[in-house]
C-alpha cells in the first residue's frame, strides 16, 4: 500500500472520531448547561473548549463565552480546525484522495456528514444544534457501519488505527478537563452539580448503560474515573482504545510482515495498562497519569508515522 | 591556452529539506577547440551523482540528495585547454538541426523595439557581417554588469534597462537573430576576463550560417568567442542552459550564493 | 448537411424505417420494445452511471454540477467484416505512428527524404528537443492509441484525428457495456458480440511487455495521476482498479539515482512502467515547465537512463499534432511503404497560400479548426455557422492562417438514437483504442462511439452537448464461445 494511502485513511479514521466526539461533547454539554444554574452553564461551555483545545481560538474570535455562540464555534466555524465542520472537511479530503479504497457507502456516509454542513446558516436555537449534532452523529455511526463491513484489509486497519488513536486522546482530555476544571466555587463533591458533571462525561462517552452494567453503586466520580480508564469493556476507555490499536496493528503486521517500532510502543502500553489499578491512578494524580497519557498516545502517533512513512 | 575553473554553488535552506534532485549542466565537452583536462564535480554531503547527454547534447549530471540537509555546497573543478579562432564552433556533438534554433521562446521573443533597435543597424554585405553588426551594437547599447543567479528576465523586458547581464545579452542577440531568420542559441559557460575579475558563469550567443556552421558571439564584449572561453552548455534559452536545475522537498526558503574563479594557466 | 441524407449505419440507404439485413435482430428489437422500456433503462443506466461517479467534475464539491455525459440506449454495431477492414487501417496507421516517432526523435530520415516541411516538425512546440536521443524500451512510443474515426458510407471511413499522447474514454466503453448487458440481455443473445472487459487485462499485458531490461519477471506497473480533481479521474482510478495496480499520484515516486522508486508503507519499492495520465509539459519541474507541481523531479533522467518506461513515451504530442495529421497519408507511405488503408479527410493547409485562398472562398461549407485547439473550442462548421461567426473567422485566418486548417464538412454516419420524440437518426463519430506492445499491434474490438444529440448537429464533444453509445463488434463464423476471450484483430510485430 502507498504511504499516502496509509496516512490519508489513518487521518480519515481520526478526522471523522474527532467529528463525532465533538458532536458528543456539545450535546452533552447542551445537557449540562440546561441542568445547571448561572454560571455553572457558563463553565461547562468554558470546559468544553479546553477539552477541544480550542479555548485561545475562540478567544481570539472575541465573542462572549454564551452558549449559542460557543456551540456555533465548535460546530460551524470553519476557522475553528477543532470544528465539527472543519473535521468533516478534512475527513472528506482524506476519503476523496483514497476514494478507490473506500466503499460506496462509507464514501457516502462521509459526503453526507459533509453536507449536514454545506451552505447552512449559523444554528439560531438550542434545538437545531441538537438536531444538527443528532444528524453528525448519525452519520458518522453510519460510517463506522460502513466500515465494519469492508473488506478486512488494510484499508480498514489503517481508519481503524486512526480512530482508536484519536478516541484515546479524547477520553483523556475529557476527563482531565472535567476532573479539575468544572465545578464551581462553592458547589459541593458530590453535590447536583458534581453528579450532573460526571453523568455527562458518561453521556459524551456513551457509558451511561454500561456504567449502570458494570457498577452497582450509584454514580460515584472513582467508578466513574474507573470505567474511562482502566476498563477493557468500554470501547472508549483508555484500556479499550489502547487494546484496539495493539489488535489493528497485529493484524496489520501479520499482512505486511512488517514490526517496529509503533508496535512495541503500543504492546507495552498494553501491559502496563494490563497492570494499572484505577484506585492507584487517583492516589498518585489523575491530572499527572493522564498527561502522561496524553504525551505517550503522541509518540505513539509519531511512531505510526515514522513506521509506515506517513511523510 | 590552459584555464582552469573553479566555480562554487551553495544553497542554503531555512528548514530542513527532507530531499534534492538537481540537474547539473556543469561539465564542458571535448571539440576541435577545447579539450578538457581533467574535471571533477564534488559535493559535500552524502549524494549520488549520474552522468547523461541531454537532448541537446550537453553534458549533465543528476544529483540526488536524502535529507535532512540544511545546506549543500557542489564545487567545480577542472582545467580546460582551448583554441579557438573567430569563434568559428567545431567539432562539437550536435544532435539536433540548426532550424530547431528558430523556435522563440517567452525569453527569446523581440519586441517592436527590439525590432526597430536593430533596423537601425547597417544591413552588413552578408550574414556573418550583420550578425557582428548586432552583437557590436548590443555591447555598445547597454552597460554590461554580472549578475550572479539568473533573474527570470526575457529579452524585451531587458531592452528596457540601460544595463544588462551578459545572460540578458545574450538573450538579446539571440531573440534579434531568430527574428531575421537565423537560427540563434544561448550558451553558458566560463570566461577569463583581462581584469581577473568575474565571478560568476558567463554567457554568450551562437549563431548559424549556412556556409560556416555555429558562429560563438560574446554581446557583453562586443568580440566573437576565442581561446578565453570554455563552452559548457547550449539551449534555447537561459533556462535550458542553466547549470543547476534543482527541486526540494522540503519546507522554507532557499539562499543561493555562487562563486566562480577562471584562471588562465597559460599557453601550450 | 441534413441528418436525412446522411449514410444510417443500421438502417442504410433506404429510407427511415429500413433495416440492414445483418441487423435485421436489432430491428426485431427496436419494434418490439416500446419506447417508455427503454427510457426506464436508459435512466436506469445514467444512475448507475452517477452512482459511480463516471462524472466530468468527479467528487466535485456540491456546487460544481456533477454532470455525467448522456448515455444512449441504442448501440451502434459494426460487422464483422466491417470491423475486419477497419482493424486493418488501425494497426497500419499506429504503426506509422510509432515508426514515425522513432524516426522523428532519432535519425529524421523522413526530414532528409523530405517528405514533410522541416520547420513543421522543429518549429512545432509538440517536437521536443528534451526528448531527443531518448529510446523508449522496445522502440514503442504509442503504446496507447485513440484514433478519431467518422463514417459517410458502407465502406467509407476516414480518420479525423489522432491521439496519441494520453487518449480517454476507455472507461465509458467498458462501463457502456456493463450498462447495456445489465439492461439489454436479450441484444446478446440475438447478436454474438466480441467482448471489451478483456480490455485491462490487454491493457496491463501490454504494459508488462514494454518493461525495461532491468525489471524482474513481474514488472511493477503504476498509473500516475495528476489527482482527484482532474476531471478524468475516475478513468484513472478505474483503469489502476481493474489491472490491479497502485494509482499513484507525483508525491508517491521518488526518483534516486536515476531509479524510480514509490513510497510504500513497507519501504521503496522498485517501478518499471508509469502509464502515465499527466502531460508532457508537466512530467519533470527539472526538464519540462519548472513550475509543474504535478510532475516527479528527475523522471525524465530515469527514463533517459532506461530504467522505467513511460506510457506513453514522452514527445508523442508531434505525432497526433493537428499541424502533422495532414501529412498523414504521406507519413504511413513512407513507413509502410503502401498507401495509407484509412484515408485522412481532405485537409486545407491554411499555410499554404493557394489552399488559404479556397478556404477564404468556401467558408460557408467547410469546417476550419484552430491547429492547437480542442474538444470542439476554436472551431468553425461553415454551413451552421451565422455570417458574423464567419466574418469573425475570415479576420482570423487571415491574420495567423498557419494556427488553421479546414476540411469539408462530412455527411458524418447516423445511428437511431432515442430522442424525446421517438428513435430518430443523429450523427455519431468514433474511438477505438489501438495498444502497441513487444506482442504487436491490437485493436479493442469495441470502442467509444460519441453521438451529437441535438438534432443535424456534428458537434459530437460532450462539453459541447454530445452523448455516448455502446459499440458492438459482431464476431464472423467463430464459434459462439469465443464471445467471452475477447476476440481481436492482432498482427504479430
Amino acid at each position: 500500500m502507498l504511504s499516502r494511502t496509509a496516512a490519508s485513511l489513518y487521518w480519515l479514521g481520526r478526522y471523522v472520531e474527532r467529528a463525532d466526539f465533538v458532536a458528543r461533547l456539545v450535546e452533552a454539554t447542551i445537557r449540562l448547561d440546561a441542568l445547571s444554574p448561572r454560571p455553572a452553564g457558563e463553565a461547562a461551555w468554558a470546559s468544553a473548549l479546553s477539552v477541544t483545545y480550542s479555548d485561545d481560538g475562540f478567544a481570539a474570535t472575541g465573542a462572549e463565552t454564551a452558549a449559542m455562540e460557543v456551540a456555533r464555534f465548535l460546530t460551524l466555524d470553519p476557522a475553528n480546525p477543532g470544528s465539527i465542520v472543519a473535521c468533516l472537511d478534512a475527513a472528506r479530503n482524506n476519503a476523496k484522495a483514497v476514494r478507490t479504497a473506500l466503499t460506496r457507502d462509507a464514501w457516502t456516509a462521509i459526503n453526507r456528514a459533509w453536507l449536514i454542513f454545506n451552505g447552512r446558516g449559523k444554528p439560531a436555537t438550542t434545538m437545531e444544534t441538537l438536531t444538527l449534532v443528532e444528524a453528525v452523529k448519525a452519520e458518522t455511526r453510519g460510517f463506522e457501519g460502513a466500515i465494519h463491513w469492508m473488506m478486512r484489509n488494510q484499508a480498514t486497519w489503517f481508519i481503524r488505527l486512526g480512530a482508536a488513536i484519536e478516541r484515546a486522546d479524547n477520553t483523556a482530555r475529557l476527563l482531565d478537563v472535567k476532573y479539575h476544571l468544572l465545578l464551581p466555587k462553592g458547589e459541593r463533591v458530590g453535590g447536583t452539580v458534581d453528579r450532573d458533571q460526571w453523568t455527562t462525561i458518561l453521556q459524551t462517552v456513551s457509558a451511561v448503560t454500561a456504567y449502570r452494567w458494570l457498577y452497582s453503586e450509584g454514580l460515584k466520580p472513582a467508578l466513574v474515573i474507573d470505567l474511562l480508564t482502566t476498563r477493557f469493556e468500554l470501547p472508549r476507555s483508555l484500556a479499550g482504545c489502547i487494546e484496539e490499536t495493539v489488535e489493528v496493528m497485529t493484524l496489520l503486521g501479520k499482512r505486511t510482515g512488517l514490526h517496529g517500532e509503533a508496535d512495541r510502543m503500543a504492546r507495552a502500553r498494553l501491559a502496563a495498562m494490563q497492570r494499572t489499578r484505577s484506585g492507584d491512578v487517583i492516589v498518585r494524580g489523575l491530572h499527572e497519569y493522564l498527561t502522561a497519557f496524553i504525551r505517550e498516545n503522541g509518540l505513539l502517533h509519531a511512531a505510526i508515522a515514522r513506521q509506515f512513512r506517513f511523510s | 591556452m590552459r584555464i582552469a575553473v573553479d566555480h562554487r554553488t551553495r544553497y542554503r535552506f531555512t528548514e530542513p529539506q527532507v530531499r534534492l534532485v538537481q540537474l547539473l549542466r556543469l561539465t564542458p565537452q571535448d571539440s576541435i577547440d577545447q579539450t578538457v583536462v581533467n574535471w571533477h564535480i564534488g559535493v559535500d554531503c552524502d549524494a549520488r551523482l549520474r552522468e547523461a547527454v541531454d537532448g541537446f547534447g550537453n553534458r549533465t549530471t543528476m544529483l540526488y540528495c536524502e535529507g535532512p540537509i540544511d545546506a549543500i555546497e557542489i564545487t567545480v573543478h577542472g582545467e580546460v585547454l582551448t583554441a579557438g579562432d573567430a569563434g568559428l564552433v567545431r567539432g562539437v556533438i550536435e544532435p539536433l538541426p540548426p532550424a530547431l534554433f528558430l523556435r522563440v521562446t517567452d525569453r527569446t521573443r523581440a519586441s517592436a523595439a527590439m525590432r526597430d533597435f536593430a533596423q537601425e543597424i547597417a544591413p552588413g554585405e552578408d550574414r556573418i557581417a550583420r550578425l557582428h553588426a548586432l552583437n557590436s551594437a548590443l555591447h555598445a547599447r547597454f552597460a554590461c554588469r554580472e549578475e550572479r543567479n539568473d533573474t527570470g528576465l526575457s529579452a524585451e523586458a531587458a531592452f528596457r534597462r540601460e544595463h544588462a547581464s551578459p545572460r540578458d545579452l545574450a538573450h538579446l542577440l539571440v531573440a534579434l537573430a531568430r527574428a531575421e531568420g537565423v537560427p540563434a542559441r544561448y550558451v553558458s559557460g566560463y570566461h577569463t576576463r583581462e581584469d581577473g575579475e568575474g565571478h560568476a558563469p558567463h554567457a554568450w550567443a551562437e549563431a548559424h550560417v549556412d556556409a560556416l556552421g555555429w558562429l560563438a558571439f560574446d554581446p557583453s564584449r562586443g568580440l566573437s568567442s576565442d581561446e578565453h572561453y570554455v563552452r559548457v552548455a547550449v539551449a534555447l534559452d537561459a533556462a535550458g542552459a542553466a547549470p543547476v536545475a534543482g527541486s526540494r522537498l522540503g519546507e522554507g526558503r532557499e539562499c543561493l550564493d555562487v562563486d566562480v574563479q577562471v584562471a588562465e594557466l597559460g599557453r601550450q | 448537411m441534413a441528418a436525412g441524407q446522411a449514410f444510417d449505419e443500421i438502417r442504410g440507404q433506404d429510407g427511415p424505417d429500413a433495416i440492414r439485413p445483418e441487423f435485421a435482430a436489432l430491428g426485431a428489437w427496436l419494434d418490439r420494445t416500446p419506447q417508455a422500456d427503454l427510457e426506464r433503462r436508459l435512466e436506469a443506466a445514467e444512475a448507475t452511471f452517477r452512482q459511480l461517479g463516471i462524472t466530468f467534475a468527479v467528487y466535485g464539491d456540491a456546487d460544481a454540477a456533477e454532470r455525467i455525459i448522456p448515455f444512449d440506449i441504442v448501440p451502434r454495431v459494426f460487422t464483422a467484416s466491417e470491423w475486419a477492414g477497419l482493424s486493418e487501417g488501425l494497426v497500419q496507421r499506429v504503426d506509422a505512428i510509432n515508426a514515425f516517432l522513432d524516426d522523428i526523435y532519432g535519425a529524421r530520415e523522413i526530414l532528409r527524404a523530405g517528405v514533410l516541411p522541416e520547420e513543421l516538425i522543429l518549429g512545432n512546440p509538440q517536437f521536443r528537443p528534451e526528448v531527443v536521443g531518448t529510446r523508449p524500451p522496445h522502440g514503442i512510443w504509442a503504446h496507447i492509441c485513440g484514433i478519431d474515426c467518422v463514417r459517410t458510407g458502407p465502406d467509407e471511413f476516414f480518420v479525423l484525428e489522432d491521439n496519441a499522447r494520453t487518449p480517454s474514454g476507455v472507461s465509458y466503453m467498458l462501463e457502456n457495456r456493463e450498462a447495456m448487458i445489465r439492461l439489454c440481455p436479450e441484444l446478446f443473445r440475438d447478436f454474438r458480440v466480441a467482448a471489451v472487459d478483456s480490455y485491462p487485462d490487454m491493457l496491463l499485458e501490454t504494459m508488462r511487455s514494454v518493461a525495461p531490461a532491468s525489471a524482474g519477471a513481474e514488472p511493477v506497473c503504476v498509473v500516475l495521476t495528476p489527482g482527484h480533481f482532474n476531471s478524468a479521474y475516475y478513468e484513472h482510478s478505474f483503469l489502476a482498479d481493474s489491472m490491479g495496480v497502485e494509482l499513484v499520484e507525483a508525491a508517491d515516486l521518488v526518483v534516486d539515482d536515476d531509479v524510480v522508486w514509490m513510497r510504500t508503507i513497507g519501504g521503496r519499492v522498485r517501478v518499471d512502467v508509469i502509464y502515465r495520465r499527466i502531460d508532457d509539459d508537466y512530467l519533470d519541474p527539472l526538464v519540462f515547465r519548472p513550475d509543474s507541481l504535478l510532475g516527479v523531479p528527475g523522471i525524465m533522467a530515469a527514463y533517459r537512463a532506461g530504467n522505467v518506461a513511460l506510457i506513453n513515451a514522452p514527445g508523442n504530442g508531434i505525432a497526433d499534432d493537428k499541424a502533422i495529421y495532414s501529412y498523414m497519408p504521406e507519413i504511413v507511405r513512407f513507413y509502410s511503404g503502401a498507401d495509407a488503408k484509412l484515408p485522412n479527410v481532405q485537409t486545407f493547409r491554411c499555410r499554404e497560400p493557394d489552399a488559404l485562398r479556397y478556404v477564404l472562398d468556401h467558408l460557408d461549407q467547410l469546417v476550419v479548426k484552430l491547429v492547437d485547439g480542442s474538444g470542439g473550442y476554436g472551431m468553425l462548421v461553415g454551413p451552421t455557422a451565422s455570417s458574423a461567426e464567419i466574418e469573425g473567422f475570415r479576420a482570423a485566418l487571415m491574420a495567423t492562417p498557419e494556427r488553421y486548417i479546414a476540411q469539408p464538412t462530412l455527411a458524418l454516419s447516423t445511428v437511431p438514437t432515442l430522442t424525446e420524440r421517438g428513435l430518430a437518426p443523429r450523427h455519431v463519430d468514433f474511438r477505438p483504442f489501438v495498444l502497441s506492445g513487444r506482442g504487436g499491434v491490437k485493436v479493442v474490438p469495441g470502442g467509444l462511439t460519441r453521438v451529437a444529440l441535438k438534432e443535424g448537429s456534428l458537434v459530437v464533444n460532450s462539453s459541447q452537448g454530445g452523448g455516448t453509445k455502446d459499440s458492438f463488434v459482431l464476431m464472423g463464423d467463430a464459434p459462439a464461445q469465443q464471445q467471452t476471450l475477447g476476440a481481436m484483430t492482432q498482427r504479430q510485430g
